[in-house]
């Protein structure tokens, strides 16, 4: 066996270990090691490679980017708990309800504030599908819109900062968080208008669809329910800019006041107070948070573990050049690569979660994009809208699976006249993927929608954002002092 | 069989233990940072110790953590094949997976740190940030989360086995993490 198979063949291996449907993060650290071992013993490798693994371990739990995980997990679930959507719905919906559409548009709008806020598609698709579905049902929306404009809401939040994907991407592709924060307004805020307008011609093609909901149904009117609508988005609206303002993560901010890591903190915190302020702070609330919180956390970087040794040998036996080999002579330059690459990845998300997808798959495509040339931010943000359509496309996709069991749980509840059958929500689904799809093809031709959020390369420099207080030199004093003390770990270790 | 039920249910106790540790770490790691955050803008002061103290407690988060991620099945599978299975053949998978992929990579894990964190225990090493912190304690972390998390896998073996046998009943429904 030579080296120049052994890359191809421990791709194959990747697939199939993975398919048998064991934990993602222990096969893969099998896989690393058992590949390292049989690269020792061709000797493509020095038998150090295994002594430096823990130290590449270390780093992973080292590195400050990552720390920003656990806290927008946090913030998000604190928020999420504490009744925001059931609030906003609520309102949203009796303030556009007479028009025609109005319910669509509500949901719409605030899929795309909770996703800001909260962040988990699961939750965030329960929340408004047992406050929105009942209500459509009840005035005769079509049942297959209904369900494909909640699952599709749901998923924006995958895309609109603070999204967790795009931390871990920005740290896989060695860019800062506030960057790729920016760099993902565009797409997220074209999505809406997208689903926007698809509703409103669907109004207008097929009125019976959506009907408006007769004014007399208000439970509030005027100034009141002005109020509600507003008591629901101004102070969550105001904590999330206050979070990506302050870490350089909105259009038109050019200099970032705190690390995304502190933003996550204030935010988390801020959340807490939030959930205060709306008098829904409990413990149970703190508890679950910090609960799903570690358990995310823990599982993600136990992936991340698993690919770093994955990849760590898989670079090693030069399988970065194999990759770059087979996409680097694609027809079309830039564009044909993105093409090959986002269908690659649209087929890869029906059984991939991003989180393989973003720790395994990215780093061997980003190399090759960047020698094309390719702008690392757009690259990423431009995936990310890619694996969206992952949560809709029927029967997998994780939206709809959530949709699934929220309506069956209304409909037992009584609160739904009929049962929505899993043909309406698989039908339902295909047009906003359709849309979604329009949305990478986009992307894909017109960068200045990730681009023109981004300032040029100034501000940026690897992974972490510059602070501009007095005292920077310490900071990155700082770093270099974390840098030598890696390096004499290594030393004392040998 | 019995005496090895006890021997599992006695290694959920010890996960769950570090998990609350793992839990209380990430509150604890939010105020500090937050407290650091405001205090370098308020007070332009800023401290060694406690920003590593923040991913100290980040990496006790993960690696007391991680066991009962395992225990409560939570860490994410590719189940598009794994998902349309029945219950036996999901046990023999999980079987497979423990003996072969999770058992040898994370006692591997846990004996290539062992030494790390023994080396700088007895060097008794310090940050090299001024003000910095002692590094074993974070160090340790490796060793003892993976050793967790072998032990969580030797339990859940005998869960499964036990489950064989017919001398245990399990929840084998995975549900994908929330993301």
């Amino acid at each position: 066996m030579s080296m120049q198979t052994f890359a191809p063949l421990m791709f194959l291996g990747l697939i199939v270990i993975m398919l048998i449907g064991f934990p993602v993060a222990f096969s893969l650290s099998a896989l690393g090691l058992i590949s390292a071992a049989i690269a020792i013993f061709m000797g493509w490798f020095p038998v150090s490679f295994m002594y430096n693994l823990p130290l590449n371990i270390f780093s992973i739990l080292s590195n400050d980017l990552l720390l920003a995980i656990p806290f927008f997990t946090l913030m998000g679930a604190v928020l999420e708990k504490c009744g925001l959507a059931e609030d906003m719905l609520d309102s949203m919906g009796q303030l556009f309800g007479p028009i025609r559409g109005g319910l669509g548009y509500s949901v719409i709008l605030v899929g795309f504030i909770l996703g800001a806020i909260t962040g988990t598609v699961a939750g965030q698709v329960i929340a408004m599908a047992m406050i929105s579905l009942p209500v459509m049902m009840r005035y005769g929306y079509n049942m297959r819109y209904a369900t494909g404009v909640l699952a599709a809401s749901g998923t924006i939040t995958q895309l609109v900062p603070p999204s967790l994907v795009l931390v871990v991407m920005a740290d896989q592709l060695g860019r800062s968080v506030g960057d790729m924060y920016k760099g993902a307004w565009g797409p997220s805020i074209l999505q809406v208008l997208i689903f926007v307008l698809y509703t409103f011609i669907l109004s207008r093609v097929k009125p019976a669809y959506l009907p408006g909901i007769p004014k007399e149904e208000r439970t509030l009117n005027g100034w009141a329910l002005w109020k509600k609508c507003l008591r629901g988005i101004i102070p969550s609206a105001i904590l999330i800019v206050a979070v990506l303002g302050s870490m350089g993560g909105l259009p038109g901010m050019d200099t970032a006041i705190a690390t995304p890591t502190e933003a996550g903190a204030m935010g988390a915190v801020g959340a807490i107070l939030l959930a205060a302020f709306h008098r829904r702070l409990n413990w149970d609330i703190i508890k679950n948070g910090v609960t799903g919180t570690m358990r995310i956390t823990a599982m993600v970087v136990f992936i991340l573990i698993g690919s770093r040794v994955f990849s760590l040998v898989f670079q090693g036996v030069d399988g970065a050049i194999w990759i770059e080999h087979m996409l680097s002579n694609l027809p079309g330059g830039q564009i044909g690569f993105l093409i090959v690459v986002n269908i690659f990845v649209f087929f890869l998300a029906f059984f991939l979660d991003f989180f393989e997808i973003a720790f395994i798959i990215l780093p061997m495509l980003a190399p090759v994009a960047n020698k094309l040339g390719i702008d690392m931010i757009w690259f990423g943000v431009l995936l990310c809208v890619n694996m969206q359509t992952s949560f809709m496309h029927p029967p997998f996709g994780f939206a709809l699976f959530y949709l699934r069991g929220a309506a069956d749980s209304i409909y037992k509840a009584g609160s739904l006249p009929q049962k929505v059958l899993s043909k309406d929500i698989y039908l339902g689904s295909i047009p906003f993927v359709l849309l979604q799809l329009i949305l990478v093809v986009i992307v894909i031709f017109f960068p200045q929608t990730v681009t023109v959020f981004v300032e040029k390369q100034q501000t940026v420099d690897v992974n972490s954002v510059k602070i501009e207080v007095p005292d920077q030199e310490a900071d990155s004093d700082q770093e270099a002092n974390e840098q030598n003390n890696t390096e004499q770990l290594m030393k004392n270790f040998k | 069989m019995k005496p090895f039920l006890t021997l599992a249910h006695v290694i959920d106790a010890i996960s769950d233990f570090f998990a609350v540790l793992a839990k209380w770490s990430v509150m604890l790691c939010v105020f500090i940072s937050a407290i650091n955050a405001v205090i370098r803008y308020t007070l332009s002061y800023s401290s060694n110790a406690w920003i590593e103290i923040q991913w100290y407690l980040f990496a006790a988060c993960v690696m007391l953590g991680a066991a009962q991620v395992l225990r409560v099945n939570e860490h994410v599978r590719v189940d598009v094949i794994y998902g349309t299975l029945s219950s036996k053949k999901r046990i023999w998978i999980d079987i497979f997976g423990l003996v072969f992929f999770l058992l040898p990579a994370m006692s591997f894990f846990a004996y290539l740190a062992w030494p790390m964190f023994w080396g700088m225990y007895e060097s008794g090493e310090i940050s090299g940030n001024t003000g910095g912190l002692i590094r074993w304690p974070v160090v340790l972390m490796l060793p003892l989360g993976f050793a967790l998390v072998v032990l969580q896998g030797v339990a859940e073996l005998i869960k499964r086995i036990g489950w064989l046998t017919g001398n245990y009943e399990m929840d084998l429904t995975y549900e994908r993490p929330l993301q």
